[in-house]
């Protein structure tokens, strides 16, 4: 097995700086990712937490080099394990994808092909990345479906996605993305479709596979409780750019960005109990009008003449917290 | 205690599952499997459940969207279930519906005015200009502008979309509105804005609700009290406080065991139910719930236990508080 890079502990296993993705539509080009930076330790978990459109699942997509026209990555670097995955050749990026770093979704059956059995699909993913035999992959798939808690695995091997339920075709993504020992992986909206037994035994299962696999884990969600449950640190998107970022702990019990306090009142929170939610005023911005400074100017009841032209300062409130804002919450 | 204003008992929905090239009648899905419930006056009852567990079939068959297999239905005084033509299209004017995904429920060919327009026309009520009025009126009272009366859904964002579903709903000044997940397919934050617009229109039109949702947060927020249904049958039944501070049901206490719950930080999540939801073509035999159940005693396989009251606000159905 290849070990990338270099490994010494204090370096992140993705760093991502200044990404920036650009859409270019009839109605003009439209930044969905919007010079983000953010990096992921080994074994840890970063959460990307925003509503539709804010550029959270354009970002996965982005550092997986998976954006097709009308999309463009139009710059920044993609650091993982010290390559930068931006000037990898296309074939490159190929064993990258499913090797070093592998990718779930929210509709397995969007991963998964319909027309072939579950094990054939593990299989070819694991010739692909490793010089086994048929034979050597087949015992291989087995025991990542037996890991992810798939019942009589080899029985299972042989079905195909619809003869699963929706939990077990998740747990038979999570084998084949796991499949070739990732050192990062990205999970995007992995739980949303699942009821909320399932989602918590997925949930459980991704944790548990995240330490024995010492990966370090991107999970994108638009649903807080998720979101506090699984990560170390948070990353609140807005309008394609980032509002706010720390450890999940600050940004749940201190939030700084108006956009972030808006969100965790508007949510019902469970067994704190509250007559009348708070809204936040409008809706989400066409990306045609979106204001040149801070993508949440519009709906801000803080927002401010330079907040609509300017681009909002980073500032920082505790060690690793910071928000993107000019008039914080304090 | 406040008047009741509709009671079912014993409803039972089937739907029938046929195969080969006779269709052949070979079994059936019991969605809604022998289910009393009242609905009272002015109130707001959660349904509550995973997929599957026939919590939408339940609000349907109460309104007879779907025509019940056995039971009755007490609405208004009389029995629904024996209303025909006329009079069931009367009645019928009294109960309205809100579905989840405000893409699909509104024609996209109609006009918001024609489409808004439209509950007048079926039971002929008013002019021409008074419904215009009538429906400039509903775009009001459900925070859009009278102005888009000839805009078209396309034209309008997910949430504004759920608006016209729900001005659409209180036209004909229902009594009782079955809202289907109506905020699931929202964000969160428009989410807010739509769970604030129903509670002030009940305050302000005498509204009853049955809300149906699979998010216990959003139940917990908006609902008096919560039924809790596990494959076609109510398992709980108690007013909110009651029922999440105290729940008794062990399927009850897996669900809210399961809920992510944020600010509380990184939890071990220990108390996660194992196995899956079965198949309610063929669910397991006496409490539906046994073979998931950290409880399970030897009567359970062999009987349902009936949904009895534990205390005035809580009625549960189980075997170890029989």
């Amino acid at each position: 097995m290849s070990t990338p890079g270099n490994l010494n502990s204090t370096q992140a296993t993705l760093e991502v700086r200044n990404l920036e993705t650009t859409f270019f539509l009839k109605s003009g080009p439209f930044k969905a990712v919007n010079d983000i930076s953010y990096s992921i330790q080994r074994g840890k978990t970063l959460g990307i937490v925003g509503e539709s459109g804010c550029g959270k699942s354009v970002t996965s997509f982005s550092v997986m080099r998976l954006i097709e026209g009308p999309g463009k990555i139009t710059g920044g670097q993609v650091i993982l394990n010290g390559r930068d995955l931006l000037k990898l050749p296309e074939d490159q990026m190929e064993d990258v994808r499913g090797g070093e770093m592998a990718m779930i979704f929210q509709e397995p059956m969007t991963a998964l092909n319909p027309v072939l059995t579950i094990g054939h699909q593990i299989d070819e993913q694991i010739i692909r990345h490793r010089k086994v035999s048929k034979a050597e992959a087949r015992n291989r798939t087995i025991e990542m479906l037996q890991l992810v808690g798939i019942p009589s695995p080899m029985e299972r091997a042989q079905n195909y996605t619809h003869q699963l339920s929706g939990g077990m075709r998740q747990r038979a993504m999570i084998a084949m993305a796991l499949s070739c020992n990732p050192v990062m992986l990205i999970a995007d909206e992995p739980t949303t479709a699942l009821d909320v037994t399932i989602q918590a035994q997925i949930l459980e299962l991704i944790q548990k596979l995240q330490v024995q696999f010492n990966m370090a884990v991107q999970f994108i969600t638009h649903d807080l409780g998720v979101i506090s449950e699984v990560a170390d640190r948070v990353m609140v998107m807005y309008g394609g750019q980032k509002c706010e970022e720390g450890d999940s702990t600050q940004i749940f019990s201190n939030p700084h960005h108006p956009y972030t306090v808006a969100l965790i009142e508007s949510r019902p929170r469970f067994g704190n109990r509250v007559e009348r939610l708070k809204t936040i005023e409008g809706t989400v911005p066409a990306p045609h009008e979106l204001p040149p400074g801070c993508p949440f100017f519009n709906r801000c009841p803080r927002g401010t003449e330079e907040c609509r032209m300017l681009k909002p300062p980073v500032v920082e409130f505790a060690p690793g917290h910071t928000a993107n804002c000019f008039h914080p919450v304090v | 205690m406040a008047e009741i204003l509709m009671e079912a008992k014993d409803l039972k929905k089937h739907f029938p599952v046929r195969k080969g090239f006779f269709m052949r009648e070979v079994g059936s899905v019991k969605a809604v499997d022998g289910v009393d419930i009242t609905v009272r006056k002015g109130e707001t009852l959660g349904l509550v459940g995973e997929s599957g567990c026939g919590k939408s079939t339940l609000g349907r068959t109460l309104i007879r969207l779907y025509e019940p297999t056995a039971g009755t239905i007490n609405f208004r005084g009389g029995n629904f279930l024996d209303l025909g033509g006329k009079q069931l299209r009367e009645q019928r004017r009294n109960v309205q519906m809100i579905f989840q995904d405000p893409y699909a429920s509104l024609d996209p060919r109609m006009t918001v005015g024609q489409i808004l327009e439209q509950p007048y026309e079926i039971h002929n009520l008013f002019t021409p200009t008074e419904r215009l009025a009538k429906v400039q009126n509903l775009l009001k009272l459900v925070g859009l502008k009278p102005s888009h009366v000839n805009r078209y859904p396309h034209e309008f964002s997910g949430g504004q979309r759920q608006r016209i579903s729900i001005a659409r709903a209180i036209a004909l000044e229902p009594d009782l509105i079955i809202c289907d997940e109506p905020v699931s397919a929202l964000d969160v934050s428009i989410q807010a804005q739509i769970l604030n617009l129903l509670k002030d229109l009940q305050q302000k039109l005498n509204l009853t609700y049955i809300f149906i949702s699979h998010d216990l947060s959003v139940i917990e927020h908006f609902c008096d009290r919560v039924a809790v249904m596990y494959l076609g049958k109510i398992v709980e039944l108690a007013e909110r406080d009651t029922l999440f501070r105290d729940p008794k049901h062990p399927y009850t206490q897996a669900l809210l065991a399961s809920i992510p719950r944020f600010g509380e930080g990184r939890r071990d999540m220990k108390r996660v139910l194992t196995g899956e939801i079965p198949s309610p073509l063929n669910p397991p035999s006496g409490c539906p719930f046994h073979p998931r159940c950290p409880h399970k005693m030897d009567i359970c396989p062999t009987k349902m236990p009936a949904l009895i009251g534990t205390t005035e606000q809580q009625k549960v159905a189980c075997w170890l508080y029989e």
